[in-house]
C-alpha cells in the first residue's frame, strides 16, 4: 500500500503542497494578527475595499482582451498591454486638449464621452494593425513563436509611443465634477472616480457579454474558440471574427486605458507593463477563455492585492507593506497556477492529449 | 490582394506576358516604405543618429537609416513588381521610391502647417532640417519638397536597377555598400584603437582623422571597391576553395581532424587572450558586458534552446549570483544611512561556488511549481518570478539584509595572488575563462544523453516520458544548469562593479538575453556568441543607439519569428549514422 | 498462458462522458491482440490509461505483475511498455538516428558529469546506444536515412521510425495506434508481416489499434471490441465476424439482421 503510494506521489508535489500550506498559514496568522492588533477602522477597510475593486473592475476589462484572444487562438497576446497604454495615451491627449478649450470642466459628461472614443479607436487601431502584421502569419505556428512575436511587438510598440511622446510621465487633467465624495451612511465615503470606474466597468462588461451572448458575430466567436476548422466549414470568416474578437478585447483596454488614467491621474509609455500582467493574472484566475471568469477574476485580484498588504502582512510585522502589493498578485498567479490551472470558472477540461 | 484584382482583371484580356508590370504592389510597397521612414523620424532616430557621419558631411547615420529604408522597399517593390522585364524593375522600384518620398515630404508639410511638437515631442525643426538636405524653410519649402522627391525617384530607380542587374553584379554592389556603412559606423572605434600606433596615418587616410566625423570621401571610394574587389574574388573562387578545404580536411583521418579542430580553437583563444592589450581599457569594458550577457545566453540556451522551456524570469538568478556576491564579500551591508549593519568579508573566490550553489538550488527551487505548466504559462509565471525577485531586493523588509534600493556597495573585487582582476584588462581573462567553461560544458551537454532528452522534450513532451525520460529530473536539471550559469554571471558582474542595485536586474535583461539567443538561433552555441555580439556590443559601441535598444530587440524578436525563427546561425544537427565506412546513398534503401 | 496484461474495472470519465466503462481485458504473454471500434469507442482513451497518460478513477492495470494505473508514463515505459501514435508523433527536429537514441533513454546511465567529462562508461554507453540505433533503423528498413531530420522523411519512413523508436525501449508490451493509417495496400502488407515479424522473433506482445479489418483480421489472435466505452465482444477473428452486436455497432440497429451482408464488410465505414 505505502509503496503504491510513494510510486504515485511524487516529491515535488508533496513540496508544492507543503508551499502552499505554509503561504496559508502566513496568510491565516497575518490577518488575525492584524484584527486582533485593530490598526485599521471599518472605515479605512471600507476605503481600501472600495479601491480594491475599482482597480479590479479595470484589471477586469483589461483581462478580457486576453481571455478573448485566448479563446479564439489560444496565445497569450502579450501586447494586449501596450493596447491599454496607447489608448489611456491618446486618450490623455484628448482629455489635455479639451481641458485647454474649456470644455472638459464645462461639458464633462459630452468630454468624456469623446475621451472615450478617442481611447478605444486608437487602441482598436492597435490591436487591428497588430493581429495582421504579427499574430496572422503565425496561425499554424509552434506555441512559444506567437508569443515571442507578442513580447517583441510589446516592446515595440512601448518604444514607439516613447519615441512619439517622450519618456515622462504626463498628467491628466483633473476633472472637477468627478472631484470629492458621495457620503454613504456616517463617514463611510465613496470617491466619485472610483465610482464612475466601477459603473462604468460594469456597463461594458454586461454589454460585452450580451454582445457575446446575444449577437450572430458573438455566437460566431464562440464556436471559432470551440474549433476554427469546423467553424470555417460551417461558412464563417475566421480571419474576420479573430479580427473582430480582437477589436472587442482592444476596446475594453481602451475604456480601462482611460478609466485608469482617470483613477491614476499619470500615463507612460510603461504603464501597460503591471497591468497588463495583472490582468493577465486575473484571466488565468478566472478560467482564461472564460469570459464571466475574467471578470471574476479581476475583481478578486484588485479586491486581494489592495486588502492584503494591510491585512496579512501588516500583521507579521513587515515594514511598508504596500511595497509587495505587486508581488502578492505574481504569488497568486503562481498559486493559482499550481493548484487549480483551469481557474475558478475553469471547467475541467479533458486535454487530449494522445 | 492587389496581386489578385489585378491578375483577375488582366487574366481574360489578352495582354501579352512580358505587361506584367505590376504597379499597384510596388506603389503599396512604397507607401509601407514612407510610413516606416516618417516613424523612424518621428520617434527621433533619425535626429539622435545624424549625430555620427557615415561619410563625412556626406551622409549621416539618421539619413543613413531613411535612405536604407526606402531603398531597401523599393527593391523590395522592384522584385515583386514584375517577374520579366528589367524595365519594369525599374519603373516599380522609381514608383515605390518616389511615393515614400511624397509620404515624407507630406510629413515635412504638415510639420510646417501645424506644431506637431507639441505632441511629438521629437519633431525638432533640426528634424526637418535633416530631411530638407538644410534648406531654409518655409521660404524654400517647395526647393525641398523638389529635391526630396527626386532624391526618393533616384534612389528607387538605383534600386530597380539593381534588382534589374544580374545577381552576381549585385552581390558585388551591395557588399561594397554594407562594408561602407559598417566600416562608417564603427570608425570611430577604429581610430581610438589606432591612436599612437604606427598605422595611425595610413587609417587617417580611409577614415579622416581622429577630430572629423565620418570616414572621408576617398575613404569610403577606396573600401567601397576594395569591398566589392573582395566579394568579387569570394564569389567566382570562394565556392570551390570552400568545397576543397572541405573535401580535403573530410579525407584527414579522425583524429587528425580533431587535433586540428584543437588546434583552431587554442589559436582562436590565445588571440582573444591577447585582446584586452589592443582594446584599451573602454573597449575591455564592452568585451566584458558582452562576454557576461555571452555567459547568460549560453545558460538561458539549455531552458529555451535546448529544453524550449521559454523563461522570461531568467535576470533572477543573474541578481541571485550578484546578491550572494555581495551580502558575502561586501566590507558593509549597510542600512543606507551609513550605518554598517554587518559583513562577511568573504574573498571573490570563497564567495563564488556558494553564489553559483544558490543560484543552482534557486533555478530548481522556482522549477518546480512550473514543471507541469505549458510553455506559455510557463513564460509568463517565470516572469513572474523574476518580478518577485526584484522587488523583494527592492523592499524594506530585505533592506538590512541586502540593501533595499540602495544595494550594496563595498563588494570585494577579484584579487588573485595579491593582484586585483577586476580592472576591465584582467577582468577579460576571468570573464573569457567562465565563457571557455561554460561554453565547454553546453557544448557536452547538447550531444549527450542529457540532451538528447531535452531536445526530446522540447519537441514533444508527452512523447518523451512516453520514452522514458523523467520529466521532472530533466526539466530541473535544465532549470538548474541555466541558472548556475546565470549566477556565475551575477557573481563577476557584482564583483566587476563592486555594488550592485536592484535596478540592474529588471525584465528587461532577460528579454535582452532572449533576444539574442533569438536572433543567433535558439539551441545553438555559435549562436550565442553572433547575438551577443550583435545585440550587446553594436549598442554599447554606438552609444546614440541605447536609447532604441529596446526597440530594435522588439523589431528583431518579431521579425525573426516571422522570417527567420530558425536564427541566423541555426542549430547544427549532429551526424551520427553515416560514418566514412558506411557511406551509403540513402536511395538504395528507401 | 501466463498474461503480459491484466486489466480489471478500468474506468476513465471526463466530465459527464464515460470514456472507458469498466472494462476488463487481458493480453496473453507474446500474442498479437487488437482492439477495434467505431469512432470514440475509448480505444485510444484505454491506450493511454495503459501508458500512463491518463489515471483512470476506477480498477487496475496490471502490467508484468507491477500494478500501473497511475503511475507517471516514464515509469510505465521503463516497465516494459512501449507506443506510437495515431497521428505520428516523431521529435520533428531530431534526425532519425536521434529519435532512436532517444528511445534508449531508459536503458542508458550516463547523466550530466559523464556528459561533461565524457568518461569511459559514457564513451562506451554511447558507441553502443548509437550501435543499437544504426541496427534498428536497419532492422525497420531505415538503413542509410538515420541522419535525416524526422520531420523530413516520407510518411510510411516516419511509421517505421516511430516502431523504431518504440523498439528502441525495449518493451515486453508494444502498443500500435493505429499503425497502418494512411498507407497504400502495398505498404500495409508490409507493416502486416512486419509487425508479425515482430513478435516471432523478438517475442514482443502486441496490442494494436487498427481500423482497417484486414490486417485486424488477418495477424490478431484476439480481438476486443469496444463500443462506448465498454467491451461488446472478445474473441477469435472468426467469433467476432459473426458476432451480431459487433455488426450492429458497426452498422447501426438494423443491420444485425442482415449478416451475410456484413460479412464480406472488410472495412470499418467511416
Amino acid at each position: 500500500m505505502l509503496k503504491r503510494l510513494r510510486e504515485r506521489i511524487s516529491l515535488t508535489d508533496v513540496f508544492m503542497w507543503a508551499v502552499g500550506a505554509f503561504l496559508l498559514y502566513i496568510i491565516i496568522r497575518g490577518s488575525i494578527a492584524t484584527l486582533v492588533l485593530g490598526k485599521y477602522s471599518a472605515r479605512q477597510w471600507f476605503d481600501i475595499a472600495v479601491s480594491g475593486l475599482a482597480q479590479g473592475s479595470i484589471y477586469a476589462l483589461i483581462a478580457l482582451g486576453y481571455t478573448l484572444v485566448y479563446g479564439v487562438l489560444r496565445m497569450i497576446n502579450f501586447a494586449h498591454s501596450e493596447v491599454f497604454m496607447g489608448g489611456a495615451f491618446t486618450g490623455y491627449f484628448a482629455a489635455d486638449y479639451l481641458n485647454q478649450i474649456g470644455q472638459l470642466q464645462s461639458q464633462p459628461v459630452l468630454s468624456l464621452l469623446i475621451v472615450f472614443t478617442v481611447s478605444i479607436l486608437t487602441s482598436v487601431g492597435i490591436s487591428v494593425l497588430l493581429e495582421r502584421i504579427a499574430y496572422r502569419p503565425l496561425r499554424r505556428a509552434p506555441r512559444l513563436v506567437p508569443l515571442i512575436t507578442a513580447i517583441g511587438a510589446s516592446f515595440v510598440l512601448q518604444y514607439v509611443f516613447r519615441g512619439f511622446f517622450g519618456s515622462q510621465f504626463k498628467s491628466y487633467p483633473e476633472v472637477d465634477a468627478l472631484q470629492g465624495n458621495f457620503t454613504l451612511m456616517g463617514d463611510f465615503t465613496i470617491g466619485k472616480i472610483e465610482v464612475l470606474v466601477i459603473i462604468s466597468a460594469a456597463v461594458l462588461m454586461l454589454v460585452l457579454y450580451t454582445y457575446v451572448q446575444r449577437t450572430k458575430t458573438g455566437k460566431a466567436m464562440r464556436a471559432v474558440s470551440e474549433d476554427k476548422d469546423v467553424a470555417a466549414l460551417m461558412g464563417i470568416n475566421v480571419d474576420a471574427i479573430i479580427v473582430r474578437t480582437f477589436m472587442l478585447g482592444a476596446a475594453m483596454a481602451g475604456a480601462a486605458g482611460v478609466l485608469y488614467a482617470l483613477m491614476f491621474r499619470n500615463v507612460q509609455f510603461f504603464m501597460g507593463f503591471f497591468p497588463g500582467i495583472k490582468a493577465f493574472t486575473a484571466a488565468v484566475l478566472g478560467g482564461i477563455g472564460n469570459i464571466p471568469g475574467a471578470m471574476l477574476g479581476g475583481i478578486f485580484l484588485g479586491l486581494f492585492e489592495s486588502i492584503g498588504p494591510s491585512l496579512f502582512l501588516d500583521g507579521l510585522g513587515i515594514p511598508a507593506p504596500y511595497q509587495m502589493k505587486d508581488a502578492i498578485a505574481f504569488t497568486m498567479l503562481v498559486l493559482v497556477l499550481i493548484f487549480r490551472p483551469t481557474g475558478i470558472l475553469g471547467e475541467r477540461l479533458a486535454t487530449k492529449k494522445a | 490582394m492587389a496581386v489578385e484584382t489585378l491578375s483577375k482583371t488582366k487574366a481574360p484580356s489578352a495582354v501579352p506576358a512580358t505587361m506584367d508590370f505590376n504597379w499597384k504592389t510596388a506603389g503599396r510597397i512604397g507607401f509601407i516604405g514612407g510610413i516606416l521612414a516618417v516613424l523612424v523620424s518621428v520617434i527621433g532616430m533619425v535626429e539622435t543618429f545624424d549625430g555620427r557621419d557615415i561619410i563625412g558631411g556626406v551622409i549621416s547615420m539618421g539619413q543613413t537609416v531613411v535612405v536604407a529604408l526606402i531603398f531597401a522597399t523599393a527593391f523590395m517593390a522592384a522584385d515583386r513588381s514584375s517577374k520579366t522585364s528589367p524595365l519594369f524593375h525599374i519603373l516599380g522600384g522609381g514608383l515605390s521610391g518616389l511615393i515614400s518620398a511624397v509620404m515624407l515630404a507630406l510629413f515635412v508639410w504638415v510639420s510646417q502647417l501645424v506644431n506637431l511638437r507639441e505632441i511629438f515631442v521629437n519633431v525638432s525643426p533640426s528634424l526637418i532640417a535633416i530631411l530638407t538636405f538644410d534648406k531654409e524653410l518655409p521660404a524654400e519649402l517647395s526647393a525641398a519638397v523638389i529635391q526630396l522627391l527626386l532624391t526618393g525617384l533616384v534612389l528607387g530607380v538605383v534600386a530597380g536597377v539593381l534588382r534589374a542587374a544580374p545577381i552576381k553584379i549585385r552581390n558585388i554592389i551591395f557588399s561594397g555598400m554594407l562594408w561602407v556603412v559598417a566600416i562608417g559606423l564603427l570608425g570611430e572605434l577604429i581610430r581610438t584603437l589606432v591612436t599612437g600606433r604606427a598605422i595611425e596615418d595610413q587609417v587617417a587616410w580611409v577614415l579622416g582623422g581622429r577630430l572629423e566625423k565620418g570616414l572621408s570621401v576617398n575613404g569610403a571610394v577606396s573600401i567601397f571597391i576594395f569591398a566589392s574587389l573582395l566579394s568579387f574574388i569570394s564569389q567566382t573562387f570562394g565556392a570551390r576553395i570552400g568545397k576543397e578545404v572541405q573535401t580535403r580536411r573530410a579525407a584527414l583521418p579522425a583524429t587528425t581532424q580533431r587535433i586540428l579542430n584543437g588546434v583552431i580553437l587554442l589559436v582562436v583563444f590565445l588571440v582573444l587572450w591577447q585582446l584586452p592589450q589592443y582594446l584599451g581599457l573602454y573597449l575591455s569594458d564592452v568585451a566584458n558586458t558582452v562576454g557576461l550577457y555571452i555567459l547568460m545566453g549560453l545558460g538561458l540556451n539549455i531552458v529555451v534552446g535546448f529544453a524550449g522551456l521559454l523563461d522570461l524570469g531568467y535576470v533572477a538568478f543573474f541578481a541571485i549570483g550578484a546578491y550572494v556576491m555581495g551580502v558575502a564579500t561586501s566590507s558593509a551591508v549597510g542600512d543606507g544611512r551609513g550605518q554598517i549593519l554587518f559583513s562577511l568579508n568573504w574573498t571573490f573566490w570563497e564567495a563564488l561556488p556558494l553564489a553559483i550553489l544558490v543560484a543552482l538550488f534557486a533555478g530548481i527551487l522556482l522549477g518546480i511549481p512550473v514543471l507541469k505548466m505549458r510553455g506559455d504559462y510557463l513564460a509568463i509565471v517565470t516572469l513572474g518570478f523574476g518580478e518577485i525577485i526584484r522587488i523583494m531586493a527592492l523592499s524594506d523588509y530585505l533592506k538590512p539584509n541586502i540593501g533595499g534600493a540602495q544595494g550594496i556597495v563595498g563588494i570585494q573585487p577579484i584579487i588573485l595572488a595579491g593582484q586585483n582582476l577586476s580592472n576591465p584588462i584582467s577582468l577579460f581573462h576571468v570573464v573569457l575563462i567562465a565563457c571557455v567553461i561554460v561554453g565547454f560544458v553546453a557544448w557536452r551537454l547538447r550531444d549527450s544523453r542529457v540532451g538528447r532528452a531535452w531536445k526530446a522534450i522540447r519537441e514533444d513532451e508527452d512523447v518523451a516520458a512516453a520514452m522514458g525520460i523523467n520529466l521532472v529530473s530533466t526539466k530541473l536539471l535544465a532549470f538548474g544548469a541555466g541558472a548556475a550559469f546565470s549566477g556565475l554571471a551575477g557573481a563577476i558582474f557584482a564583483s566587476k562593479l563592486t555594488s550592485i542595485q536592484p535596478g540592474s536586474f529588471s525584465f528587461i535583461v532577460s528579454i535582452n538575453i532572449l533576444a539574442l539567443i533569438i536572433i543567433g538561433g535558439m539551441g545553438s552555441i555559435p549562436g550565442v556568441l553572433v547575438g551577443a555580439l550583435a545585440l550587446v556590443a553594436l549598442p554599447e559601441l554606438l552609444r546614440e543607439f541605447a536609447e532604441f535598444r529596446l526597440l530594435v530587440y522588439g523589431v528583431v524578436l518579431v521579425m525573426m519569428m516571422l522570417y527567420k525563427p530558425e536564427g541566423l546561425l541555426p542549430e547544427e544537427t549532429h551526424k551520427a549514422e553515416l560514418h566514412e565506412d558506411e557511406n551509403i546513398p540513402a536511395e538504395s534503401h528507401a | 498462458m501466463t498474461s503480459t496484461l491484466i486489466a480489471k474495472g478500468v474506468t476513465k470519465r471526463f466530465g459527464g462522458l464515460v470514456a472507458v466503462n469498466n472494462l476488463d481485458f487481458e493480453i496473453p504473454e507474446k500474442s498479437i491482440s487488437s482492439i477495434i471500434g467505431p469512432n470514440g469507442a475509448g480505444k485510444t482513451t484505454f491506450f493511454n490509461c495503459i501508458t500512463g497518460f491518463y489515471n483512470p478513477e476506477e480498477g487496475t492495470i496490471l502490467f508484468d505483475g507491477h500494478e500501473i494505473q497511475g503511475l507517471a508514463p516514464d515509469r510505465v515505459t521503463r516497465l516494459g511498455a512501449s507506443r506510437t501514435y495515431q497521428n505520428i508523433r516523431l521529435f520533428a527536429n531530431m534526425t532519425a538516428i536521434e529519435n532512436v537514441l532517444v528511445g534508449q533513454h531508459p536503458q542508458m546511465k550516463n547523466g550530466f558529469f559523464d556528459a561533461v567529462f565524457r568518461t569511459p562508461r559514457f564513451n562506451r554507453e554511447e558507441k553502443a546506444a548509437v550501435e543499437e540505433a544504426r541496427r534498428l533503423l536497419r532492422f525497420v528498413g531505415l538503413r542509410g536515412m538515420g541522419d535525416t531530420l524526422a520531420r523530413n522523411l516520407p510518411y510510411g519512413a516516419q511509421r517505421r521510425l516511430e516502431i523504431a523508436r518504440a523498439l528502441a525501449n525495449k518493451p515486453k508490451l508494444l502498443l500500435l495506434d493505429e499503425p497502418t493509417a494512411g498507407m497504400n495496400p502495398n505498404e500495409t502488407g508490409e507493416l502486416t508481416a512486419f509487425i508479425r515479424d515482430l513478435r516471432d522473433t523478438l517475442g514482443i506482445t502486441i496490442l494494436l489499434i487498427e481500423h482497417d479489418m484486414r490486417v485486424v483480421m488477418g495477424i490478431s489472435e484476439q480481438i476486443t471490441v469496444l463500443d462506448y466505452g465498454s467491451k461488446i465482444a472478445e474473441g477469435k477473428p472468426t467469433d467476432i465476424q459473426s458476432n451480431p452486436s459487433v455488426i450492429e455497432a458497426y452498422l447501426g440497429r438494423g443491420a444485425a439482421s442482415g449478416l451475410k451482408s456484413a460479412k464480406q464488410t472488410t472495412k470499418e465505414p467511416s
